[in-house]
């Protein structure tokens, strides 16, 4: 399996502090990969790193072979990579409906990608019209994910999109980015809550103290709780 | 709070009017104090006239405030140039403008007008490009540059034209008042009016129906996210820069044609009052800027007529009031 999106030796440096301590790591084409790790471990930087939200003070970032570290975020997100931030970071002054056109850079919004998404998301056909800024965390995570994939994306960033959520709605994210691994999707996923690590993720890395301190098949992981514990600090069940 | 379900209902978002119903209450509680119902509606007319002008200089300023993140301290200097072409250019033609028809008169005011804008926009490329892009993210350079180029350019103008006020006479169609009993209203300030609503609604149409409006609205919200998207958000600050200074220009060849005159230092009062109404419309907000905007002309006109003496501090005073109301304005836009 040929590798979408590979780092090597990636540093990243917030001010003084440094961030990023050398990652090293690789997506395969076609798989969710499982970004775990405790609170300031440097998930969000990795994620925002590749975006070139931060840029990388050192190392490689690769998407298809094409260098990308020195590029600007629009020129990385117009390679074709969706990203989700873990704040949702939906435009809450717009409707739902202006969120996703925007997001549609291509051209005007095509109807059936849209009702695959209703199909999975029904609120956002409901308040097509409101203001972003009205709906529920749910339903800014549902338009915030919505977003990414309105076209598609050669790779997925998604940042802890279950944090704060209720069950039902998260099950509802689950069954949506399955789907979304259904059609054929690379997605790099960090995520927190257990059941969905496990039902989502091919591989899994985890991160410690901003670097890669394991990196494996997320089945296996999930199934070696002394492993997680090592590795994180507790079991995954904990993080549920 | 309770966290609403994906399926549940949503309650249907309110409308906030209280601050397009204030410069309404504004006017109505004034009819008792001025007493006067003919010199109300004379100083109402005035108010909406001198707002609409610092709307339009003001309109640009909260663009460039809430999208780019820019204290541009020189918006004023965009203003002064606006004014100054419009009066170098306006000045060989003094017998067409005297000439006793409104298209004539309308014939070289348009053209002096949109020539203003276009080098106070071309003004604004070279102040984005030499001034401010060296210092985004940095507040306090910012105001180091741009009251820096403001200076520049109001020295500029003092070495080339003289410190003198320079005539800018009306055209003679635009003079006088149209009577309506015993109202009297400029004609001049129906025309301000008219064009400031102008550029209200045309800003209004560009921010919400189309997609580079969408790309404003959404960057004065969240730049970072806009990049995401795929959008070279640079390209629009640029934009948003050059045609906010465009903008600024055509309000000063308005007020040049108000004043009559101009000068090299004629923006210095006008930023006061700009920065003012940003602040109170909220930053970013072309809403909160058209209604900040009102407001101050209004407190100018009636407060100058029923308390001449608060008109040295009626604006800060509003300022205040508006702020203890609403911290972050009328309309807040961004989080900043």
């Amino acid at each position: 399996m040929t590798d979408l999106l590979k780092l090597s030796g990636v540093h990243t440096h917030i001010g003084r502090y440094h961030i990023l301590q050398g990652i090293d790591l690789a997506v395969a084409q076609g798989q969710t990969t499982m970004l775990l790790g405790r609170n300031g471990a440097g998930k969000t930087t990795t994620l925002r790193t590749i975006m070139g939200l931060w840029q990388a003070s050192s190392g490689e970032i690769s998407l298809a072979g094409e260098r990308i570290e020195s590029r600007a975020t629009p020129d990385i997100a117009r390679l074709g990579v969706g990203y989700v931030p873990e704040s949702m970071a939906v435009f809450s002054d717009l409707t739902v409906k202006e969120n996703l056109v925007l997001a549609a850079r291509d051209g005007p919004l095509d109807d059936a990608q849209l009702d695959w998404i209703f199909g999975f998301f029904p609120a956002l056909r409901r308040f097509w019209l409101s203001r972003a800024g009205s709906l529920s965390g749910g339903q800014k995570q549902m338009l915030s994910i919505a977003r990414a994939i309105v076209e598609p994306r050669k790779l997925l960033l998604i940042d802890e999109p279950t944090k704060g959520l209720a069950p039902a709605i998260v099950m509802a994210l689950i069954e949506c980015l399955k789907e979304i691994k259904r059609k054929g999707a690379t997605i790099l996923l960090v995520e927190q809550n257990f059941f969905a690590a496990r039902e989502l993720g091919d591989n899994v890395l985890v991160m410690d103290n901003g670097t890669i301190v394991h990196r494996g098949e997320m089945a296996a992981l999930a199934a070696d709780v002394p492993l997680q514990e090592r590795l994180l600090g507790l079991s995954l069940e904990a993080h549920q | 709070m309770t966290e609403l379900a994906a399926t549940d209902p949503l309650p249907k978002p309110k409308r906030d009017i209280a601050p397009i119903l204030l410069p309404v209450a504004v006017a109505l509680v004034m009819i008792p104090l001025i007493g006067s119902p003919s010199t109300w509606l004379t100083l109402t007319a005035a108010s909406l006239a001198m707002g609409m002008m610092i709307f339009i200089m003001a309109s640009g300023l909260t663009l460039v405030f809430g999208l780019m993140d820019v204290l541009n301290f020189g918006h004023g200097a965009f203003i002064a140039v606006g004014a100054y072409v419009a009066t170098l250019v306006l000045a060989p033609f003094a017998a067409s403008l005297q000439a006793d028809s409104l298209w004539i008169n309308l014939a070289v005011l348009a053209p002096a007008a949109l020539l203003s804008m276009a080098v106070s926009g071309a003004l604004g490329l070279i102040v984005e490009r030499v001034l401010i892009l060296p210092v985004y993210g940095q507040h306090l350079k910012q105001i180091l540059m741009t009251t820096g180029g403001l200076i520049v350019a109001e020295q500029t103008l003092y070495a080339v034209w003289g410190p003198q006020i320079i005539p800018t006479p009306l055209p003679t169609s635009l003079r006088g008042s149209f009577i309506l009993g015993d109202v009297a209203i400029a004609k001049y300030r129906v025309l301000a009016t008219l064009i400031g609503l102008a550029v209200f609604i045309a800003i209004q149409l560009v921010l919400n129906r189309t997609k580079l409006g969408l790309l404003i609205r959404a960057g004065v919200e969240n730049r970072e996210m806009v990049e995401a998207l795929g959008y070279r958000i640079r390209r629009l600050f640029l934009g948003v820069f050059m045609t906010g200074s465009a903008l600024a220009g055509l309000g000063g060849v308005m007020w040049a044609l108000y004043r009559e005159q101009v000068h090299a230092s004629m923006s210095d009062d006008l930023t006061v009052l700009i920065f003012i109404v940003v602040i109170i419309g909220g930053l970013g907000s072309i809403g909160g800027c058209f209604i900040g905007a009102i407001l101050v002309a209004m407190i100018a006109n009636y407060g100058g007529f029923l308390v001449p003496k608060l008109a040295l501090v009626s604006n800060i005073l509003l300022m205040v009031a508006i702020l203890m109301w609403r911290p972050r304005g009328l309309y807040a836009v961004t989080s900043r």
